[in-house]
């Protein structure tokens, strides 16, 4: 199992919003829901590599900004056109004001 | 604005799966990282936000005058009056479910999703276009704008057809090819060009959509028949002819006569100030720098984004009048030269071109 690895801290996020994570070469997205929930998923669109921090959440969804591609960054799902293949997601916990994602 | 001309006199080979296609890919110009202009996250988070009621209002007006105009037609048919009528439901029919296609396939219109999908599949029939097919054109379109070999809406390729671009302002050419596209989908083929670009899982769903609009069009067909008259047509079909002048006017100004093989949307799309009806037809999409350089800002906030970018971006083009007046002199050059372009220029306030990414080789360059 691997470690958990320090991403931000809570507040750096807005609510309903998501932000950039790089790490070991990997990038990742960290998202903040509307109900103050953490999550994580690989930080490029399976459709064309774009960073979907740069993208817009609504609700459950992030949409990447270059195609409007949308997946649900809870689960990775992908809701449709342009988008076929699913995120990867990751395990978040938010430990003494501290983002933190499990990147194995 | 300067016009630039290049020496390297080769034939462009725009065919998606032929010789520039390999080279686009080659040189790096293929799902390139294109400029765009820096906007703080705050600012943009609050350009790209969604919302229903823009959209629903404009709906409304909109189909409300599919209604008065089709109705005008119907009881008017037979007289000159009905004339005027079916001017304004062409090109609602016509023009504006080209821009209704574009803004809901990107998803920006609404803030519901299926407000998005509905006004979407009604825009694609009437515009002839399969919703699945052109979902992913464009999206191809917006990776590798005005790529050779790479984008598949290049509305005028070099030398212009002059000819084409003409007739297809009463559809001509455009409905034609639409057709035998519907019609070869669905009898179940799939072309070599539109599998480059729609996915293997996807194609299906282009066949299904393709056999029931050809039987809608059957159906309308089969009414005028037993009508003896010409109206069902009138209604269903054939304004996407009478009307289409609009969307092909606004069109052809998105990118004619601009860069070619360039990662620099400000080189090769034209942002231009139109009218208010116009506007309301094209949905904004006369901010059309604007909206590839951030496709997922919605069309309502497109206005305020230019006011926010336009330091960056060259002079938006003032009327109508003006973009073909610049544009129709530089289709003519490229008859004679087709590595001809307007080069925009831009103001002192704007990051200037990375020239070294831009595949143009001037040799001669004129101020305008």
């Amino acid at each position: 199992m691997s470690d958990w690895v320090e991403a931000c801290a809570a507040g750096d996020i807005d609510e309903e919003d998501v932000m950039r994570f790089d790490h070991a070469g990997r990038t990742f997205a960290i998202y903040r829901s509307p109900d103050d929930e953490y999550f994580a998923t690989d930080g490029l669109c399976t459709h064309e590599k774009v960073h979907l921090a740069d993208g817009l959440v609504m609700d459950d969804i992030i949409e990447c900004p270059k195609h409007n591609g949308r997946f649900n960054y809870k689960t990775g799902d992908a809701r449709g056109a342009p988008v076929c293949v699913n995120l990867k997601t990751y395990p978040v916990k938010v430990d003494a004001g501290k983002v933190l994602i499990q990147v194995g | 604005m300067t016009a630039i001309t290049s020496s390297a006199a080769s034939p462009r080979d725009y065919s998606l799966t032929g010789r520039d296609a390999r080279l686009a890919v080659e040189n790096g110009l293929a799902a390139a990282e294109w400029y765009h202009t820096e906007i703080p996250r705050k600012q943009m988070k609050e350009l790209m936000q969604r919302s229903d009621q823009p959209a629903i209002r404009d709906t409304i007006i909109w189909l409300a005058a599919f209604v008065v105009s089709a109705a005008g037609g119907i009881w008017f048919w037979g007289g000159w009056w009905c004339v005027p009528f079916f001017f304004v439901y062409g090109t609602l029919y016509g023009s504006s479910t080209d821009s209704r296609w574009h803004e809901c396939g990107h998803g920006t219109a609404f803030r519901t999703q299926w407000m998005n999908d509905v006004v979407y599949q009604l825009a694609c029939f009437m515009i002839m276009r399969n919703p699945v097919t052109w979902r992913w054109s464009h999206a191809r379109h917006h990776t590798d704008t005005i790529i050779v070999g790479r984008d598949p809406e290049i509305a005028v390729m070099r030398p212009p057809d002059l000819l084409r671009a003409v007739l297809n302002f009463f559809g001509i050419l455009d409905t034609w090819h639409a057709m035998v596209d519907m019609v070869r989908n669905a009898a179940g083929i799939i072309s070599p060009a539109e599998k480059t670009f729609i996915p293997e899982q996807e194609q299906p769903k282009a066949i299904r959509v393709a056999r029931i609009w050809v039987a809608i069009y059957i159906a309308t067909i089969a009414l005028a028949f037993y009508l003896h008259s010409w109206l069902p047509l009138m209604l269903v079909g054939l304004p996407r002819l009478y009307g289409a002048w609009h969307h092909v006017m606004t069109g052809l100004l998105q990118h004619g006569g601009l860069a070619e093989n360039v990662i620099d949307h400000r080189l090769n799309s034209r942002t231009v100030y139109m009218n208010p009806i116009s506007r309301f037809v094209y949905w904004n999409m006369n901010y059309h720098v604007e909206h590839h350089m951030f496709p997922m800002v919605p069309y309502h906030a497109l206005p305020k984004l230019h006011e926010m970018i336009k330091h960056d971006l060259p002079a938006p083009t003032p009327s109508i009048l003006a973009g073909y007046r610049e544009m129709i002199p530089a289709f003519l050059r490229q008859l004679r030269n087709e590595d001809y372009f307007l080069k925009r220029a831009l103001p002192p306030t704007a990051k200037p071109y990375r020239e070294e990414l831009h595949n143009d080789n001037p040799v001669a360059a004129a101020a305008e």
